[in-house]
């Protein structure tokens, strides 16, 4: 492998009002290199790739790509067809593929002349055969890409890539939507894929597979790169540090023997519009004292499962059972009555009234108490009173509780989420993807608070599409997939990621 | 190149400021127009400020003229809070004038301290069944109300006009299409001798008053703004979504009913077609200058009211064309809404493309 080098971001900064998403970063990446670019949630990472990429223009600094002949040439910033032509692609989180049409035509869109009368199908079709072959990336090409997993998406997406003649390669979370063992089967192909000359950055916050696949790292945080270094000299404690800019404290979990039921589905399906949110024959007890945890690859029915919890969602069959109780008619207020806690999955959407003040948000779930209301006006003191008192115990900042909720950071709109729940001692607690976009401080604070709910007798359900989060703070769990529950039967990272991806354990 | 951010936190005096900057630069351009047509534009708007303030005749017809806007207006303000947009007041403005004078022209003869309260209260339910029905549809089906409420005011015209050659027909009125006239134990009372301001302003005021109260500080009125900012969210928290929006409708509805009931029983006293000049639509222009607050729907109707009578007086006076209040009106409101804008969002001029390194 030589050492020369295919891309050199030199000083760039990009500013955002008075935000600043990116100061001052330089990067190189060396042919053949897998470089991995590590940061929290808002450390700036997409924002540097999508300047290089031309979806940003910077407001300051230049970028170098090589050509062909391993040159350096500038690149024209803030046209993302300069940096295709110039040999870099990326591959969004989101994905950005047609559902209505199939891999092939996909892959080929947008890389022809509009106006041409004729395609040229079969060199098309030849050239993407010879891609799959060479990169181990495979994906159905006849079938229109909405029929297609969420890992064969991302293999259409990255020979999107290919096709174009990407030398260069930007992944951003590539792993977010896959399970352990289609993560390890994409990282065996981007190392073959580098043998060919292939350069590739990722962006990650996962630091086992930033540590298992890369050869260097660089790290960044508010913006500014903080530490770079081969991945041969880095340990997952160091990149932590670097990452966080403090030792973060570590969520331990003691064991804990399961109590008496508290919430229980039997035989409860739920028709959803899309396998998101639909459930098939589920049956679950949680006990008091016990954290479930619901390990499964986004999309699987941890929606449909999470609006039932919620009452959000009424079971088509099936019965749903709080302490013992039959609630027949679930709503939101009725699980709320019943004394379940709810953490939404999309905090912003439908967590918190963005335009309502931080105050009025923490009492919102219990506008009938007394202590809230008197005969149908707001006690207007007594809610500043409790939302003064909740800000100081879940350590809530901000401009303030008399300020719209919205203007808060993701890690204190989760923690007024936190309080609004936890100050009501609820029996049973729902966590949907709760520490999602969170940063490691804030992360494990919800981790801490959910045990803390556990040990003081409640029974706890946690989603997340994080495995480690899941084994790290679940006493029991389960997978869904396709819509159904399935008890894992032991904690083996491996097993349960087999299990994930719909093979026997 | 231009690049258009959001602003972090508008602060409150811009929000505040913004309506009242919009209705003076309104102002100032319709000046071209009134140059174009040859008026004195400082003399002509002498000529309005008297036509509106120069005499207690003319205050009286300033205020007339702002009472059925207060009650549109709130009835947008209020529907719009929560996101329902009623765009049929106009027809829920006759819905409410029919019932009035259903039950006030002689169906039922009673004394007045019955009849004027009847007839606000078939009146106000005329018109809330009109918002009710759509919501229903919308609610239900899916049925955008936008386009619900905006046809059902061309159905209600012509349903009206059916009635008032019909069963509403006066039989003295020698054929014409308009109705037998509210008893005169059923009409609201005037506020003044000989002048024509009565009392549907102070219904209007108090409920003003009211809803600007409920708003801010009732269950009812968090449920609404909830409701309106964050449907999903209310929802999850346990908010019941659909009796909000069913609740605000029917109070949307009652409300445009009342600004019916106002001008049929406390101004003309019988009901024709053209019992409104569109006071439905304008009193979504008043809800908008008004930042859909309750307590400026006053302030804007009474600015509205202003300039309507205003030009009509300057435009006797001058003679140019009273259209010229339209204008203002108009201009007015895009001037609020391109305000409004700018009040939530910053307007950068960002560099041409960057450095070509």
């Amino acid at each position: 492998m030589t050492d020369t080098k295919v891309l050199k971001l030199n000083g760039l900064s990009k500013r955002f009002g008075p935000v600043v998403a990116n100061d001052d970063v330089s990067l190189s990446l060396n042919r053949g290199e897998v470089l991995a670019l590590l940061g929290e949630n808002g450390a700036g990472k997409t924002t540097l790739m999508n300047m290089l990429f031309g979806h940003y223009l910077p407001d300051a600094g230049s970028v170098e790509v090589a050509d062909t002949q391993g040159s350096l040439q500038a690149l024209q910033l803030g046209h993302p067809q300069a940096a295709l032509a110039a040999g870099v692609g990326m591959v969004h989180q989101h994905f950005a593929l047609a559902e209505n049409i199939n891999a092939l035509d996909n892959i080929t869109l947008g890389s022809e002349p509009m106006l041409s009368l004729r395609r040229n199908r079969q060199a098309a079709r030849a050239k993407v055969e010879e891609l799959m072959a060479r990169s181990g990336l495979t994906a159905p090409l006849d079938v229109p890409v909405g029929r297609l997993s969420v890992g064969e998406r991302q293999r259409v997406e990255i020979l999107k890539a290919l096709y174009r003649d990407a030398r260069i390669l930007v992944l951003d979370e590539p792993t977010a939507v896959l399970t352990p063992q289609e993560a390890d089967t994409l990282f065996a192909s981007i190392k073959a894929m580098t043998k060919d000359g292939l350069s590739v950055i990722f962006i990650s916050h996962k630091l086992r597979e930033v540590l298992a696949f890369s050869d260097r790292i660089a790290v960044l945080r508010h913006g500014k790169k903080v530490g770079e270094m081969p991945t041969s000299d880095a340990d997952e404690n160091m990149i932590a540090t670097l990452m966080v800019g403090a030792e973060t404290p570590k969520v331990t979990r003691q064991a804990a023997t399961p109590g008496t039921p508290l919430f229980s589905l039997k035989n409860v399906s739920v028709s959803g519009r899309s396998k998101r949110d639909t459930l098939n024959d589920v049956s679950v007890t949680v006990h008091a004292n016990e954290i479930l945890g619901i390990a499964g690859v986004s999309g699987n029915g941890q929606t449909g499962f999470a609006n039932l919890v919620s009452g959000l969602a009424v079971p088509s069959n099936g019965t749903l059972h709080v302490h013992g109780e039959q609630i027949a008619h679930p709503t939101p207020a009725a699980m709320i009555e019943a004394g379940i806690g709810r953490i939404p999955e999309d905090r912003h959407h439908e967590g918190i009234v963005g335009a309502m003040s931080v105050a009025e948000n923490m009492v919102i779930e219990r506008l009938h108490d007394p202590e809230v209301q008197s005969r149908g006006l707001m006690r207007r003191e007594a809610i500043q009173a409790n939302a003064e008192r909740l800000a100081r115990s879940y350590d809530v900042r901000g401009p303030g509780t008399d300020a719209p909720a919205r203007l808060l950071s993701g890690g204190n709109i989760q923690k007024l989420i936190l309080a609004r729940v936890f100050e009501r001692s609820p029996r049973v607690i729902l966590a949907n993807q709760p520490t999602r976009g969170l940063d490691m401080g804030a992360a494990a604070e919800v981790g801490r608070r959910l045990l803390e709910a556990r040990n003081r007798g409640a029974g706890v359900i946690l989603i997340s599409e994080d495995l480690d989060e899941v084994l790290g703070l679940a006493d029991r769990i389960m997978v869904i997939r396709d819509g159904a529950l399935i008890e894992a039967p032991n904690r083996n990272r491996t097993q349960v990621g087999l299990m994930m991806a719909g093979e026997p354990a | 190149m231009i690049r258009i951010e959001p602003r972090e936190n508008p602060s409150r005096a811009f929000a505040l400021g913004i309506p009242v900057l919009s209705a003076l630069i309104a102002l100032a351009l319709a000046a071209i127009p009134l140059l174009a047509a040859g008026a004195n534009p400082i003399a002509a708007y002498g000529q309005m400020l008297k036509g509106v303030f120069g005499s207690v005749f003319a205050i009286s017809e300033m205020l007339t003229r702002a009472t059925p806007l207060i009650f549109t207006g709130l009835a947008a303000a209020l529907a719009f809070r929560a996101k329902l947009w009623n765009i049929g007041a106009e027809g829920q403005l006759y819905l409410g004038a029919m019932a009035a004078v259903a039950v006030g022209s002689g169906l039922l003869d009673i004394s007045g301290v019955l009849l004027v309260p009847l007839v606000i209260v078939m009146g106000a339910a005329a018109g809330a069944a009109g918002m009710v029905a759509p919501t229903y549809l919308k609610v239900r089906f899916g049925a955008d109300e936008v386009v619900t409420t905006l046809l059902l005011n061309f159905i209600i015209l012509i349903f009206l006009q059916m009635m008032l050659e019909g069963p509403l027909q006066d039989p003295m009125s020698l054929g014409w299409p308009q109705s037998a006239p509210i008893l005169d134990q059923g009409v609201l009372p005037p506020l003044m001798d000989r002048m024509r301001v009565h009392s549907g302003l102070i219904i209007g005021l108090v409920l003003a008053a009211a809803a600007q109260f409920m708003l801010v500080r009732s269950v009812w009125g968090f449920k609404l703004r909830a409701v309106g900012e964050n449907a999903p969210a209310a929802r999850h928290a346990g908010i019941n979504v659909n009796r909000s929006l069913f609740g605000v409708a029917a109070i949307s509805g009652a409300l445009a009913g009342l600004a019916g009931v106002s001008e049929v029983a406390g101004l003309k006293g019988y009901l024709t077609t053209d019992l409104s000049p569109g006071f439905g639509y304008t009193g979504i222009v008043v809800a908008m200058l008004a930042g859909l607050s309750p307590a400026g729907v006053v302030i804007a109707a009474l600015f509205i009211a202003s300039v309507f009578v205003g030009a009509d007086s300057m435009s006797r006076a001058m003679g140019v064309s009273s259209f010229l209040a339209d204008l203002v009106v108009s201009m007015s409101l895009l001037c609020v809404l391109i305000g409004g804008f700018l009040a939530k969002f910053r307007i950068e001029r960002t560099g041409r493309r960057g450095a070509k390194a």
